[in-house]
């Protein structure tokens, strides 16, 4: 039956507008490009401000003269000017490629993120298999930054970041696993609809748990942020990067945080699907605000969390979350089987 | 979350109640300041609330000076520079010519200041004061000595120090007026009393004769009235035991003058 919807609604807008292959192709890469680089920049302005303001001070205030709304355009203007510096003893090729791996796989997550019904760029029907997979490839963007500086603090940063990846991918994927067998099936849209009725983050509470620890895990963002911890490795697998290459590893950890949002709103939130009851607010709407809440949650666990020892945080992953997203299969399956 | 069997028990002393509790506590300590004005002020649009005491320049009160060299042996970075001569007067009553040092620069190089502080604790005749202004810098490091005149200049931008809290010990001053005999003739009082009149930072205290409160127990009905009514409004609960032992202290004094 979801099956039958899907093949209805599941055709990109683009799709229907045009029909040439190259014209449809570009017109949907220039849009995953725009909305992969704006959105980011809403969620590091939010970042800046509410940060500031958990912390009793105003952030930004002048760029832009309106409460500083420019300030990233600035940092971004600023980050063009800066010299590119490569360490001598740098691995020159892959230090200069490190960025562009770190955040490809993130552009390429907004290709498959659907905002309405018709409102994406690829409707895929392997989906969320896609997504998991195109996540984890950024890990090699930063081993590849950390090796190739030539550096112990980037060194032990990529390593960091390496291993919290293998403990943290795991209890991802098993959680969005529950989700899938609930829907029954791997494509977000399909997801998104079955959740017409009932949103999963009710029946799937501990999974939806689960899946944000480790999305923070996974963008190694504080309290997981080891693997950058300023205070004792400098900033981890960056340290040596400056200038454009330094901004596009923010972009990738700034477009992380809206993909993996947009991931959990389609997993758990019911994608663009409304409340009931509150429908002629559009889609695309209800899907932005979703990913706007849980960007602002992601951030204030920042402003309130202290970072976790990285012993503690892979045992916090390997006894805890993994056990727990393991029942929470078996749950979801049996209900599955017996409902 | 990875504190397993350990007993964590909060500062009260109490268990933690349900795990995670914290968490969430924490989490609605940052909401909370999130909803709050932030205390930022903005500097150059809006002029910093500075406490009187704070460490901003340091002034000097000319007529004050004895010029006995202890702040510039005591300055660490050696940055105050003092030239003196001596004079000698011959007293209109007769007697032998009595000698005086005259000040002839008194400089203090706030390229090299540190601010600590410690020139103001040694002088001995309060010529040395701590003003907030703090708005002097240059292009020209030079200008950075700042000579008497401009030192003296800073002596009117001195603030009066804030008045002790309720319920705080009275100073200890050296009380000359506990002393019977005639002021006027000995020399030593006459320095101690021109301090006041010369130090605006020793108003409030150059009342010595004010008397010390009596003591007395907190009037405890209003401390917990004020307590809960403080609690009530939202207050935090620092803020609220303050107010709450000021009032007391402010009650039982009232009740211990009046009967």
């Amino acid at each position: 039956m979801i099956g039958a919807v899907v093949a209805k609604a599941g055709v990109s807008f683009v799709n229907d507008l045009f029909n040439g292959f190259w014209a449809v192709l570009l017109i949907k890469a220039g849009l995953v490009l725009i909305v992969f680089l704006s959105a980011p920049m809403v969620v590091g302005y939010m970042e800046h401000k509410v940060l500031a303001h958990m912390q009793s001070r105003l952030g930004p205030m002048y760029a832009g003269r309106f409460h500083g709304w420019a300030q990233l355009i600035a940092d971004g203007v600023k980050f063009v000017q800066k010299e590119d510096v490569i360490p001598s003893a740098a691995d020159r090729w892959v230090f200069a490629l490190a960025p562009a791996v770190a955040m490809i796989p993130y552009i390429l997550l907004f290709a498959v993120i659907p905002f309405g019904d018709n409102l994406f760029a690829e409707n895929l029907d392997v989906g969320i298999f896609y997504v998991l997979a195109a996540s984890s490839i950024s890990v090699i963007g930063v081993l590849m930054a950390g090796w190739a500086s030539a550096n112990k603090f980037s060194l032990i940063g990529a390593l960091r970041a390496a291993a919290q990846l293998i403990a943290y991918e795991l209890p991802l994927i098993l959680a969005a696993a529950a989700v899938v067998m609930q829907a029954g099936t791997l494509s977000l849209i399909g997801i998104a609809q079955a959740q017409h009725h009932m949103w999963y983050v009710f029946p799937q509470i501990v999974g939806f748990g689960i899946f944000m620890v480790s999305s923070l895990a996974e963008l190694t963002r504080p309290p997981f942020d080891m693997p950058i911890a300023d205070s004792e490795i400098i900033f981890g697998a960056y340290t040596e990067y400056t200038g454009l290459r330094f901004a596009f590893f923010l972009l990738a950890e700034y477009g992380g945080i809206v993909a993996l949002s947009a991931i959990a709103s389609v997993l758990f939130l019911g994608g663009y699907q409304p409340i009931p009851g509150l429908s002629f607010i559009p889609g695309f709407i209800w899907m932005s605000g979703k990913i706007g809440a849980l960007s602002f949650f992601i951030i204030w666990l920042r402003a309130t969390y202290p970072r976790l020892r990285e012993d503690q945080l892979q045992r916090f992953s390997w006894t805890v979350l993994i056990p727990l997203a393991l029942v929470d299969i078996m749950l979801t399956a049996y209900f599955k089987v017996a409902f | 979350m990875a504190a397993g069997t350990r007993d964590v028990r909060t500062q009260d002393g109490q268990p933690n109640g349900p795990p995670g509790l914290g968490l969430i506590k924490g989490l609605l300590v940052t909401l909370k300041h999130l909803m709050r004005r932030s205390v930022t002020q903005q500097y150059p649009e809006e002029q910093p609330d500075l406490p009187p005491r704070t460490r901003g320049v340091i002034a000097l009160k000319e007529a004050n000076c004895t010029v006995c060299y202890k702040c510039s042996r005591e300055c660490p970075d050696w940055c105050i520079y003092i030239d003196a001569h001596k004079e000698t007067h011959e007293p209109a009553s007769g007697g032998r010519a009595r000698s005086v040092k005259v000040l002839d620069r008194f400089a203090i190089d706030y390229a090299l200041c540190m601010y600590c502080g410690i020139c103001v604790e040694v002088c001995p005749f309060d010529a040395l004061f701590w003003s907030p202004e703090f708005e002097y810098s240059e292009y020209d490091i030079l200008k950075l000595t700042h000579e008497k005149e401009k030192l003296e200049e800073w002596t009117y931008k001195v603030l009066p120090p804030p008045p002790l809290e309720v319920g705080a010990e009275p100073p200890e001053e050296p009380a000359p007026v506990a002393v019977p005999t005639a002021p006027a003739a000995s020399p030593a009082p006459v320095a101690t009393a021109a301090a006041p009149e010369a130090a605006p930072a020793e108003a409030p205290a150059a009342t010595p004769a004010r008397e010390r409160p009596p003591e007395v127990e907190l009037d405890q009905e209003t401390h917990d009235r004020v307590l809960a009514e403080e609690l009530a409004k939202g207050t935090d609960r620092r803020v609220a035991e303050g107010k709450a032992r000021r009032a007391a202290m402010i009650e039982a004094r009232k009740k211990a003058g009046g009967g």
